[in-house]
């Protein structure tokens, strides 16, 4: 069916070829559309400046960008302001979460240590049970700790990413942990008898070999952090603090009445770096996924 | 690690900046610290001071030690994993055994001052202050002058207190700090400023005072009296008196409750609730059955499309296979928040794109009846998961050796026989790790849910707001976060419930992995 065909099978194969190539190309015909056509939907809505549900369905009848300027002159809706929210909430947590888990890889990797293996182990274990389990504690949790420090408490961007920073070293150390392993141990021990120390071998040499997991990782935790509607809805209050999965939900929570075509504008320009940058990485976010749930 | 201690100690010496930046870092952190235990000796927390002290000193010690190199590295994740992944998980076991929920946020002090402060009457003797009503910033507050003449300034939540003021016949108009309202000001915030009682002292005994016009204050005193050694809630105006219920409010004799009432262990209360009280236990039933239906048939569904199509464009000889594959990648890159969102648009049942273009004008309720809800979600999860399948069952195809095919092929096998016998098996050794963490993940796949139904249709007949497409998560954020009542106790029993499941796939997709490396 599928296999690459040897010389022997070649003609049988080409002589039935006319109707089985145009079966799987009618199969793979429709599976596309049923891919694409939600994406082409609403990048149509978007350009439509009507604004209605109902005006977005006769797809790409008429074009602007009145949707786009409503959106972001919007009153209402502080679209901007949730689009800075989100980047600078996804980028710390990416970043942070980054360090936070090659630090710990490097020890895990690089050191023997009592308690090596069952760290592994519970790393592995905690990464199990994702923090949006525990949401009404982590919300009551917030709104304490906000009464003596607010500037970390509910309604903080601090507050969040730092709830988000309690995963970094579940989900990212085993894989991280892998990959630090496939550095020869060599080159640091050479280091280190030329008088590095610990911490120099591991900012100037370790972090710099191992810089293409570094970016799965934040991209990953970037797309992890964009995509949480859960957590964020519950920890940031007010609208001028919310990131766009909060913002948008509540934009269009009765689509029938929203202004359908400023939301898709919405969710056009909030796709566009997330696509363009996951289509660019798409090879190494796959192996990292598929190790990351191997392991 | 002994011949490199020797070394790293040796290269550390001489260099002093990289010291001075850890003992600030530590010295910012300590001060931090203190604060912390200073509040929470003055709040008389002392089982999370205790835990505080113990983490700051080992954190200290982690750090100006030389025997701990391995701990430097891996405290700083450990200490956000401690406190925001297994502290919370502790704690929630520890709400789930308690009644916290609106009504019942506050300990027992604060929901009797709240108690005293909520029914407010007019001493019928009261003096008739002078008051001039000011504003710091949004809130509002009183200049007050007193019997004596002298000048006192209050605001809602800070009590009256004596300050310089300027004046004018006898009466204090102006002070520093705040902006005194003019008439017109007054007549625009009128509803904030009739409602804005303003303390006489840090007890609620000490009674209030209140404007009825902007210009003169009366005092007003609690019609409530709390008697601290009786334990009792009295309403002087009637007389009744509550007495604690033990369930965390005051209970009057024929039954009636006033609230706040206050957190109170409940023991298996919740628990019980959730098993006994039948329009509880119904919808959680139905919950939980298609908690597990949804997270099977998503599996299910995303993995038959995905390795469907893997097969089909994995013939090398097929043409545009490289297009077909980059949009049927593109679900998957576009933020699943989003899509879920775009979706519930789509099936809007008289305006959305799926019935009024792909269906011609039917009317099928998508979202508002219980069997056609869940084929949307499904479908929805259908579009988000398949791409993801697709992507690593075609890496496993690609990674099963040729020659294993060409046996099969020259032993006489039909494409079918060698997709069910050889290709089939070899997917499912490989990918059953990623079955089973997909599994997990529907499991608890909040967006796909809530942002496409919200759970719904709603279930009439529940007394917990609750839907037909509701699976555990969503049904512990509604509980918890939505509708009249939060119920966070509740809530927590239910997540419990998770934790119990959650836990046993884990331990299922342990024994599996290990099997897996035995058989490589």
């Amino acid at each position: 069916m599928s296999a690459p065909a040897t010389r022997a099978h070649l003609p049988r194969s080409r002589r039935r070829r006319p109707m089985r190539t145009l079966a799987k190309h009618a199969a793979a015909i429709v599976a596309s559309a049923f891919a694409l056509f939600p994406l082409l939907y609403v990048l149509s809505a978007a350009l439509n400046p009507t604004g209605t549900l109902t005006g977005s369905n006769e797809l790409f009848k008429s074009v602007g960008l009145d949707s786009f300027t409503r959106l972001v002159t919007s009153d209402q809706y502080p679209f901007l302001t949730w689009f800075k929210n989100s980047l600078i909430i996804g980028l710390t947590t990416a970043a942070l979460s980054v360090f936070l888990g090659a630090l710990a890889a490097y020890a895990f990797s690089r050191m023997r240590f009592v308690g090596r293996r069952p760290g592994l182990l519970g790393l592995v274990l905690v990464q199990m049970f994702p923090q949006l389990l525990a949401v009404v504690a982590i919300f009551i949790l917030l709104t304490e700790i906000g009464e003596i420090f607010p500037a970390i408490g509910l309604n903080t961007h601090a507050g969040l990413i730092s709830v988000y920073l309690g995963a970094a070293l579940g989900v990212n150390t085993y894989l991280m942990y892998g990959f630090f392993n496939t550095v020869p141990k060599e080159l640091d021990e050479a280091a280190m008898i030329d008088g590095a120390g610990h911490a120099r071998v591991f900012f100037t040499i370790i972090l710099r070999l191992v810089t293409p997991i570094l970016a799965v990782v934040a991209l990953l935790s970037f797309i992890a952090t964009f995509n949480d509607f859960v957590i964020a809805s519950v920890v940031l209050i007010d609208a001028d603090q919310q990131t766009l999965a909060v913002g948008l939900y509540r934009m269009v929570s009765n689509p029938n009445y929203a202004d359908w075509s400023a939301f898709a504008a919405g969710a056009v320009l909030a796709a566009i770096p997330v696509v363009a940058l996951f289509l660019f990485l798409q090879r190494y976010i796959v192996g990292g996924l598929t190790a990351g749930a191997v392991k | 690690m002994e011949h490199t201690r020797s070394l790293t100690a040796l290269g550390r010496s001489g260099r002093i900046g990289p010291l001075i930046v850890k003992l600030l870092m530590l010295g910012v952190l300590d001060s931090v610290l203190v604060f912390l235990a200073l509040i929470l000796i003055g709040r008389g927390d002392w089982g999370i001071l205790v835990i505080v002290t113990a983490a700051g000193l080992a954190i200290n010690w982690v750090y100006l030690s030389k025997r701990a190199l391995p701990a430097k590295y891996i405290t700083p994740g450990l200490v956000f994993l401690a406190i925001f992944q297994v502290f919370v998980i502790g704690y929630t076991v520890y709400i789930a055994f308690t009644n916290y929920s609106t009504g019942h946020i506050l300990n027992k002090d604060q929901a009797i001052e709240s108690l005293l402060s909520q029914s407010q009457s007019r001493v019928a003797d009261s003096h008739q202050y002078p008051v001039t009503v000011v504003r710091d910033g949004d809130a509002f507050g009183f200049l007050v002058t007193a019997e004596d003449g002298t000048a006192y300034l209050g605001f809602a939540d800070q009590p009256l207190a004596p300050v310089d003021a300027t004046f004018e016949d006898g009466t204090a108009v102006a002070a520093e700090g705040v902006q005194s309202l003019q008439y017109a000001d007054i007549l625009a915030n009128q509803e904030a400023i009739f409602d804005l009682a303003v303390p006489a002292g840090d007890s609620a005994e000490d009674g209030w005072l209140r404007t009825l016009d902007g210009r003169s204050a009366y005092e007003y005193e609690s019609s409530r009296e709390y008697d601290a050694v009786a334990d009792t809630m009295t309403d002087t105006t009637t007389g009744v008196v509550y007495t604690d219920g033990g369930d965390g409010a005051f209970v009057a004799p024929d039954g009636t409750r006033i609230l706040p009432g206050w957190q109170i262990n409940v023991g298996l209360d919740n628990f019980e609730r959730a098993i006994t009280e039948p329009t509880i236990r119904g919808p959680l039933m139905y919950v939980l059955v298609w908690t597990f239906a949804f997270a099977f048939l998503s599996v299910l569904l995303t993995f038959a499309l995905g390795v469907a199509l893997a097969l089909l464009l994995n013939d090398p000889r097929m043409r545009g296979r490289k297009v077909y594959r980059l949009v049927m990648v593109l679900p998957y890159a576009f933020p699943a928040f989003l899509g879920a969102l775009v979706w519930s648009g789509m099936f809007s049942t008289s305006f959305g794109f799926i019935n009024q273009v792909l269906l011609g004008g039917a009317a099928v309720p998508w979202l508002t009846d219980p069997t056609m809800a869940k084929i949307a979600v499904l479908l929805v999860n259908l579009w988000l998961g398949f791409p993801y399948m697709f992507l690593v069952a075609t890496g496993a195809l690609q990674a099963i050796p040729d020659d294993i095919l060409e046996a099969a092929r020259t032993d006489g096998a039909t494409p079918w026989g060698i997709f069910r016998h050889v290709k089939l098996p070899l997917l499912m050794v490989s990918m059953a790790p990623i079955l089973i963490s997909s599994f997990a993940f529907n499991f608890n796949n909040f967006n796909v849910i809530y942002l496409v139904t919200g759970g719904g249709p709603r279930d009439t007949a529940a007394s917990i707001p609750v839907g037909f497409t509701d699976i555990l998560i969503s049904l512990v954020y509604k509980v918890a976060f939505t509708g009249q009542m939060r119920d966070y106790g509740l809530a927590s029993a239910f997540s419990i419930i998770i934790f119990v499941v959650v836990a046993a796939i884990s331990i299922v997709s342990f024994r599996k992995t290990k099997t897996l490396e035995e058989m490589n």
